[in-house]
């Protein structure tokens, strides 16, 4: 059965395995054909910096991992724009080049058009 | 209604397995259909069977492995988090040429696709931890 499963990334890429696991989930997802999106939001913002340097604390570099959402055919990627705001990042700091920027409103609508929700 | 529950957090350490534990059972009572609980993260350390809980507290994996007797329930703990945290039953403990083994009867190990599949066939999937 294909159901929308959004995901919902809110932790900074290092310091907790929980980015890095929820990565491993939307990827399993993704091959078992289920309609897949991906938010990422708070600190989950964090992930989409580009030129991370995990090398310093021996962690696999996880932009470099989000880059295989491309091949999984993960491509419904969203990235809340109050979290950019809060945080004093904007959209050409981060990797991809197919990011939807949604605010608050259209954040509760994407919620709502859901299945299922996968928070990490 | 169809539920399937997805626990990410160690016992003990936090409340959510056992409020995961607690809503199992009430679903369950309520005449619901547990179709899976998937253990992932820290929460795979439900399945050890070499915790020994003070006996003045709640034991939870006697308490897992009772609800999933009882009622039949899948317990499923995620292979790759189960491994990395020293949770391993026989067959993956030959495998890796490891001394010993601690899987506790009622659990069995699978691959994230199993929490996917749960997602997919349940009507709600309620998250822990």
């Amino acid at each position: 059965m294909r159901k929308k499963i959004l995901f919902v990334s809110r932790r900074a890429p290092y310091g907790s395995s929980t980015a890095r696991d929820a990565i491993d989930v939307a990827l399993a997802a993704s091959v078992y054909d289920q309609d897949i999106g991906y938010l990422f939001m708070d600190d989950g913002i964090f992930q989409l910096l580009k030129s991370q340097q995990s090398q310093g604390i021996d962690q696999k570099n996880i932009s470099a991992t989000l880059g295989a959402f491309a091949l999984y055919d993960i491509e419904n990627i969203y990235v809340h724009e109050e979290s950019l705001k809060e945080r004093g990042i904007s959209i050409d700091e981060l990797i991809f080049d197919n990011l939807q920027v949604l605010n608050n409103k259209s954040v509760t609508m994407l919620l709502n058009e859901q299945d299922q929700l996968m928070s990490f | 209604m169809i539920f399937s529950l997805a626990v990410y957090s160690a016992p003990y350490t936090s409340q959510a397995s056992y409020t995961a534990y607690q809503f199992a059972k009430a679903l369950l009572g309520q005449g619901h259909q547990l179709h899976r609980v998937f253990f992932y993260q820290d929460g795979v350390h439900n399945a050890t069977g070499l915790a020994v809980p003070p006996q003045d507290e709640f034991d939870l994996h006697i308490a897992w492995q009772t609800l999933a007797k009882t009622h039949n329930l899948d317990l499923v703990v995620c292979i790759a988090a189960a491994l990395k945290r020293g949770v391993i039953d026989a067959r993956e403990a030959k495998r890796y040429n490891k001394a010993s083994h601690n899987l506790t009867d009622g659990f069995s190990v699978s691959g994230l696709g199993q929490l996917i599949e749960a997602a997919a066939i349940s009507d709600r999937l309620i998250s822990f931890g």
